[in-house]
């Protein structure tokens, strides 16, 4: 039986997002989430289409795309899909692949449930959501 | 070229057959057709359904939503072949009987394989790939592999090697008065735990995810294994179902000791046992693939795959049967095809089919011109019977397009996520029969106009009658951009 070298384990665990999670913690996540691996120029999520989940870049680059402009490129470590799941709307955008791009995913009736028993990678999130918003205030003056 | 003689091979042989690409070779290192249904499942009954007897005519198109085992031929004769073998002591086949089934579509649809013929390696060469077998090089511009995921494959956990995987567990009698600990929580542990019931002295199954009641009450194997699980939520009385990642297994002179830390509660825990199995899944054999720069999913063990399961990284290798588990679709609300099982892959192999015959041959797939009128009552039949959508949720869907001389047309069964991604594409619309976020299973409408994709849920129906009046007058509403086309230029 042969073993993989780096596990997915492993790439969940170097994201900051899941930095405090133990590794029992660590373990739950990756058997309960699935990666997905897209190739280039294929759509992970889809502006206007239902249903979609929460991604977390293991791997890749990604751009997102509002009307057909790009907007911004998400790199490791980088998540989208949450303000959708949050409000409970369809994405406003599109996230496409520019390289091969893995990811974890949490489908979307998961991510509440996942996050109230995972608080400090809620936290995390908020921090990082906090800082996103402050570039845009900026951006945007 | 195809690699592999089980359900996948055999369905996707009989359908490339069918679309009249000049030469297609089919190898197979087993002897006989059948795949993993020469040998699995080890306690030798299947968790899908057949009906013997059902609202529609076996062979019939609607009749194979209520058998999910035999392939699907073009002729009457090469269909539903699962129930003519299966005794009906179950509504789901024996191990043999699916044999059976299997052999005989092959000899009725006449699908010629290279027996005995074994894929070694592959290299990629200008026109395609060389893939070297037993019997010698053969070279080809496209390669298939229904390799199937049966390869034991076990999670790094120091100590777990000494133990024997499900492929290589014992009889049952062979676990008589034993205390059993099993690495595992998904098909093949709880096919164990069930089998092992009325011999082990105690049975655990651990591992760490918890076991989800909800994905559980609409899995195949809520049909059969539950027992173990049953017992363990109503107290345990020698059955236990742990959420732990397992740390390290200790081989002792007179069994094992398992040492685990908890996952949904904290803490360490320590199992002593006579026998450990690894039940912790399978991967696809694909031997020298990523070598050659095929990317992996899920810890290595499957190819990853665009919507028509192609390589996401090399293009020109393909996959069919159950490795297309792979390539998830849209994945709405968390959903997952059913493309793990003969009653979904058999579909994908279809469709891969024509699409490869298409992409790569030059040879058009049928699309049949539909009147105006003929549209709604077409897709309103095919939400209510179609049997690929309603095996593959959220994940095939029925698409008419409007050609170049502005006729509609039927485009056939198509991956949905293909349909909602080429919006560069023309006016089209297509159907998908889908759970939503609550598990309701509803017909949805894709409409694809000027470029701009809008997505309409119609109303469930308690029998699932998706062609009601009430149906029809929102379908008609659905697809008005598109049926008064001609009046709004």
């Amino acid at each position: 039986m042969e073993a993989p070298a780096a596990s997915y384990v492993d790439a969940l665990a170097r994201l900051s997002l899941f930095a405090d999670l133990t590794h029992p913690q660590l373990e739950g996540l990756a058997h309960s989430f699935g990666e997905e691996v897209f190739a280039e120029g294929q759509r992970v999520i889809r502006q206007d289409v239902t249903g979609g989940g929460f991604y977390v870049i293991l791997d890749g680059e990604a751009k997102v795309v509002i009307d057909g402009q790009e907007r911004a490129r998400l790199s490791r470590g980088d998540f989208f899909g949450e303000l959708s799941l949050l409000t409970d709307e369809p994405p406003a955008a599109d996230v496409i692949a520019t390289s091969l791009l893995r990811c974890l995913i949490i489908p979307d009736n998961e991510l509440k449930a996942f996050l109230l028993k995972q608080p400090t990678v809620m936290y995390r999130m908020l921090q990082i959501e906090a800082r996103r918003l402050r570039a845009a205030n900026v951006w945007t003056g | 070229m195809l690699v592999g003689s089980g359900p996948g091979g055999l369905q996707t042989a009989y359908s490339l057959a069918r679309t009249g690409i000049p030469r297609c070779a089919v190898l197979s290192r087993d002897p006989a057709p059948g795949g993993m249904f020469r040998h699995f499942p080890l306690y030798q009954r299947l968790i899908s359904w057949t009906k013997p007897d059902a609202p529609f005519e076996r062979g019939s198109r609607e009749y194979e939503w209520y058998d999910h085992n035999s392939l699907v031929g073009d002729e009457r004769g090469h269909s539903a072949l699962a129930p003519e073998f299966m005794d009906r002591t179950f509504d789901v086949p024996a191990r043999h009987e699916m044999e059976e089934a299997l052999v005989e579509f092959a000899t009725r649809g006449g699908v010629r394989v290279r027996y005995g013929c074994e894929w070694l390696s592959t290299r990629r060469e200008e026109a395609g790939f060389v893939l070297e077998t037993s019997d010698g090089e053969y070279r080809c511009k496209i390669c298939v592999f229904a390799i199937g995921v049966t390869e034991p494959w076990a999670p790094p956990i120091p100590g777990l090697e000494a133990a024997p995987h499900y492929v290589a567990a014992g009889a049952p009698e062979h676990y008589q008065g034993k205390d059993v600990f099993i690495v595992g929580k998904r098909n093949s542990g709880f096919e164990l735990a069930q089998g092992l019931l009325p011999w082990a002295r105690s049975i655990v199954l651990g591992s760490p995810r918890p076991v989800d009641i909800d994905v559980l009450a609409f899995s195949p194997l809520s049909i059969r294994y539950l027992s173990p699980y049953t017992e363990h939520i109503r107290g345990g009385s020698g059955s236990y179902v742990v959420d732990a990642a397992i740390e390290r297994v200790e081989r002792h002179a007179d069994g094992y000791r398992i040492h685990a830390n908890g996952t949904t509660w904290e803490g360490l825990i320590q199992f002593d046992c006579d026998e450990v199995i690894a039940a912790t899944g399978f991967r696809a054999p694909v031997r020298d693939l990523p070598s050659l720069g095929v990317a992996m999913v899920g810890d290595g063990r499957l190819p990853a795959q665009t919507p028509y399961w192609e390589s996401v990284s090399v293009r020109g290798i393909y996959f069919a049967g159950n490795v297309t588990q792979a390539s998830p679709g849209l994945r709405k609300h968390g959903a997952t095809s059913s493309s793990s099982s003969v009653n979904g892959f058999r579909y994908n192999a279809r469709v891969l089919a024509e699409h490869v015959a298409e992409k790569h041959f030059g040879i058009a797939r049928g699309r049949r011109p539909l009147d105006d009128d003929e549209v709604v009552p077409y897709l309103l039949q095919e939400l209510a019977h179609a049997p690929e959508l309603r095996v593959q949720k959220g994940y095939l869907a029925r698409v008419v397009d409007v050609d170049d001389d502005d006729r509609m047309r039927d485009v056939g069964i198509l991956p949905l996520a293909d349909f909602v991604d080429r919006v560069d594409r023309g006016d089209a619309c297509a159907v998908a029969v889908e759970y939503d976020a609550d598990g309701t299973i509803l017909p949805v409408v894709y409409v694809r106009r000027g470029g701009r994709l809008v997505e309409q849920a119609l109303p469930p129906h308690p029998l699932h009658a998706f062609d009601t009046d009430e149906h029809r007058r929102q379908l008609e509403e659905c697809l008005a951009p598109l049926l008064s086309r001609k009046a709004a230029v």
